[in-house]
């Protein structure tokens, strides 16, 4: 009979408590909601709209000049296939993109260990380290842009004193496919680097540090403790350097418009490019919105990257 | 950063230093090149045959007045200095609110739309420019500064909120429970205890938010048409080419002049910047 009692008197004294919590949860709620709708809704009309108007352009005729918009089904998108310079220009995309990163993956894991040491003259080194990330794209480019000029390059000296080059030859870097494909890949590499080392440094700095000092103690060597501790300890967050620089190197059309205008010939024009010539200079929204719209598998495959690193994390 | 590891072994240490070296010339080296341009006199700058890194004339200060008399280098700069500043400005607004709720009041539901509100930042503005050039107009801002405060959060948004929601979950919650004790709401005890504790992160959102803006191109040239109301990316390049006529000196004095504070400032908040990020990134 007490039992009984006790045992019908424990849920009526913790009743009111997990009602009074529930309700708190569910007034948290309320107000988180609240709390999110503005950046919420923000996005959606600046990002999410634009993106389905992105979509819906691509399946349309819609021009500069017009108002019309006529739905044409698959015809833009074979318009955009078939011009003769599309293959070339999602392979430079490709490639571009690839090459660069590909260079900035070692590259930054490298520098990263370099800047977590301690050394005379880092916050100088740091400082110049951070001059590619922080000056704006288009006037990185023109820097760029001046430093491989056809006449007053200053590599044209280098190469004629290390007689590559005879005296008063030029390279003209920006002047051949291959050579201006290779520009594009450094600047793209150059300024897309000090962001993958500041990411590589977070997760460098979040290493517990004895876990280090007790694979010292035991013996360990350099190499050993590179490869076999902290590379692997690292990779999860060189993975998330290496999405920001994908992202960054294959949807941008800033470095390619001014250093090489696409050319010479449309050797380095990438989809980011070729979209806004097609869609501004060439008044063609809708075929800039379908080129542009190829862009679109990559970045939602990169996204499909990080929503399974996520859920991998919270698995953990 | 400050603390970092000791590097004990002879070899070790002239590995670092040569390393160091090795990147401070990649990187630097097209400032060096620049530096070097602006101040250097027509004749000089356009020969050949010479050692280009000496100076044959006597260096010069007039390319980089010229900047600041002849053009309106001086309107691109408050042009992007307004811009970032209100852009950033609606950036907190939005973002803070957004990265309380998700990381104190949503709980589990809220995990997916933290997931959704990065993914966001994976949209280039490349992908969007052409349909937002029509929004832009059907707004009537076409041509304003305005067209470019209003876009760049969509931006800086994501980036913020990432940042914030490591921020704010790095401050115990038993601080506002007891807040909440002592009379405040929820939302007095965030603006009133929990603000002030994260100024820090604060601090580092406006920065990278504002030389996020700093960093756009296509937007900008594809929304802004006349000098008056450009920005410093778009205005240089456009102001100071004309036609096949590259004023080099200028130029290089032009991205030099807005490249160095930047960077200095950077250099100040990167280490907040990486606990934001580790904060974010990695401890999810």
């Amino acid at each position: 009979m007490s039992a009984i009692e006790t045992g019908s008197a424990a849920p009526i004294t913790t009743q009111p408590g997990t009602r009074r919590k529930r309700r708190l949860r569910d007034r948290d709620g309320m107000l988180g909601s609240a709390m999110l709708l503005p950046a919420v809704a923000y996005l959606i009309f600046f990002v999410g709209y634009p993106l389905v108007l992105a979509i819906m352009y691509a399946f349309s005729n819609v021009t500069v000049g017009s108002s019309k918009f006529d739905f044409v089904g698959l015809q833009t998108f074979s318009t955009a296939i078939h011009d003769p310079n599309f293959p070339g220009v999602v392979a430079h995309t490709f490639i571009i993109t690839g090459i660069s990163q590909a260079i900035v993956i070692v590259l930054c894991t490298v520098l990263a260990f370099v800047l977590a040491a301690d050394f005379h003259g880092k916050w100088f080194v740091r400082f110049l380290v951070l001059m590619p990330w922080t000056t704006p794209v288009a006037l990185g480019a023109i820097i760029w842009l001046w430093m491989l000029d056809s006449i007053f390059t200053p590599f044209d000296w280098f190469a004629q004193h290390l007689g590559i080059l005879g005296p008063g030859g030029h390279l003209n870097m920006l002047g051949h496919a291959g050579l201006a494909t290779g520009s594009v890949i450094a600047v793209q590499a150059w300024r897309t680097l000090p962001l993958a080392t500041v990411i590589v440094l977070a997760g460098l700095s979040s290493i517990p540090r004895d876990i280090e000092e007790q694979s010292e103690v035991d013996g360990a060597g350099f190499w050993r403790r590179l490869f076999g501790i902290q590379l692997p300890m690292l990779a999860p967050i060189i993975l998330v350097a290496l999405l920001f620089g994908i992202v960054f190197t294959f949807s941008d059309m800033a470095v390619v418009f001014i250093l090489t205008g696409g050319g010479p010939g449309d050797a380095t024009q990438v989809l980011a490019s070729w979209a806004f010539y097609k869609g501004i200079n060439g008044g063609n929204l809708s075929v800039g919105a379908a080129d542009a719209l190829f862009m679109f598998p990559v970045l939602l495959g990169l996204a499909a990257v990080v929503l399974t690193m996520a859920s991998r994390r919270r698995g953990d | 950063m400050a603390g970092g590891r000791q590097i004990r072994t002879i070899r070790g240490r002239i590995s670092i230093y040569l390393l160091a070296f090795f990147f401070a010339v990649i990187c630097g080296f097209p400032f060096l090149w620049a530096t070097l341009t602006a101040f250097k006199q027509d004749p000089d700058l356009y020969s050949t045959g010479h050692n280009p890194f000496a100076f044959t004339m006597s260096p010069t200060l007039d390319n980089i007045t010229t900047l600041f008399t002849n053009t309106p280098y001086l309107q691109f700069i408050l042009n992007s200095v307004i811009i970032g500043l209100v852009a950033t400005a609606i950036t907190l607004v939005l973002s803070i609110p957004a990265a309380y709720a998700l990381a104190r009041l949503t709980g589990r539901w809220g995990i997916p739309v933290a997931i959704g509100i990065f993914v966001v930042y994976l949209v280039p503005p490349t992908l969007l420019f052409l349909p937002m050039s029509r929004i832009i107009t059907v707004l009537g801002l076409q041509d304003s500064i305005w067209s470019l405060i209003v876009v760049y959060p969509g931006f800086t948004i994501p980036l913020s909120v990432w940042l914030l929601v490591g921020f704010f979950r790095s401050v115990p919650p038993d601080i506002e429970e007891q807040a909440q004790v002592d009379g405040y709401t929820r939302i007095g005890a965030m603006v009133r205890v929990v603000l002030p504790l994260i100024t820090p992160g604060l601090f580092t959102v406006v920065v990278f938010s504002f030389t996020l803006t700093m960093q756009d191109f296509i937007y900008a040239l594809a929304f802004v048409s006349s000098s008056s109301n450009m920005t410093i990316s778009v205005g240089v390049p456009t102001n100071l080419v004309r036609g096949d006529v590259f004023f080099w000196q200028s130029l290089m004095a032009s991205a030099i002049i807005v490249a160095v504070p930047i960077a200095l400032v950077y250099n100040i908040f990167l280490r907040k910047f990486i606990q934001g990020f580790t904060l974010g990134a990695v401890k999810g």
